[in-house]
């Protein structure tokens, strides 16, 4: 499938086509799959199919949030068809675990207060860190340390920005359960940019 | 009274939904007595606009597919 089979000239305006055309979107979707199938190749068929299926139905969306939302839903369904083909993915009905791994109960003792050497400490200058090629290194692996279902979430809510109704929609999970994805997910990935990186390799200044 | 761990999971919530008075309130007297869970706080809308970066990055140069493997 090639990009050239894109009929360009049918729906030349409307948010739809904007979105369609959107070259964020794209990116959104291409970090959105390589995160979940581990093989950029594989991520780029997924996303392109997705665009392509989305194209052919573009003009019943009038909104440019629906259309996200829905061209996101088909690239979801395409990643968990390859994760099934290549039996990395055990059930569908995994899709509802929350994964308690128990990094709750090593982070918190059992009155619920923070662990002594486990307490957030400041950030210096958290958005200081974004020229670092490093540290973007750093932010990639924690992501991907993320169990799955936590860094799908994860990454609908904050990546593409799609608010919880459509993700408990989309997965079909209730909103109790997306929280505590979400607050694991947000949970893990503080711990480990915080261990690796402001902790660890911060002050080479 | 909050304890952290539960502190901890309304300021996740607090990203997704608006809290309402009650949460706020017991939100603010646990952080004013906690610098950890203070901390936590102003890292949630960090770790967003880090993820909202990074999604909108390029992929690096190197990493572009292909075209004969599928």
């Amino acid at each position: 499938m090639t990009q050239d089979s894109v009929p360009k000239d049918t729906h030349p305006t409307g948010p739809a086509h904007d979105a369609l055309m959107s070259d964020e979107l794209r990116l959104q979707m291409l970090k959105f799959a390589t995160l979940q199938l581990r093989d950029s190749h594989l991520a780029e068929d997924a996303v392109q199919e997705a665009l392509l299926g989305a194209f052919r139905h573009a003009q019943a969306f009038a909104g440019r949030a629906a259309y996200k939302t829905w061209v996101f839903a088909i690239l979801k369904n395409k990643i968990a068809d390859l994760l099934r083909k290549n039996q990395r993915l055990v059930n569908i009905s995994s899709l509802t675990r929350t994964e308690d791994d128990g990094l709750e109960e090593a982070l918190f003792n059992q009155r619920g207060m923070w662990q002594r050497d486990e307490r957030p400490v400041a950030w210096s200058s958290p958005e200081g860190s974004a020229e670092d090629s490093q540290f973007w290194r750093i932010f990639e692996a924690c992501l991907d340390d993320l169990p799955p279902n936590q860094g799908r979430v994860f990454m609908m809510r904050e990546f593409v920005g799609l608010e919880s109704r459509d993700i408990c929609a989309e997965l079909e999970i209730g909103v109790s359960n997306l929280n505590v994805l979400l607050y694991r997910a947000r949970l893990r990935l503080r711990e480990c940019l915080e261990n690796k990186w402001y902790l660890d390799g911060d002050c080479r200044c | 009274m909050l304890n952290c761990h539960k502190a901890t999971r309304l300021m996740s919530e607090a990203q997704d939904r608006p809290l309402t008075l009650n949460e706020k309130l017991a939100l603010k007297v646990h952080t004013l007595m906690c610098s950890a869970c203070s901390n936590f706080e102003k890292q949630l809308p960090a770790l967003r606009r880090m993820a909202r970066t990074f999604a909108r990055q390029q992929p690096p140069a190197g990493d572009k597919p292909d075209k004969d493997r599928k």
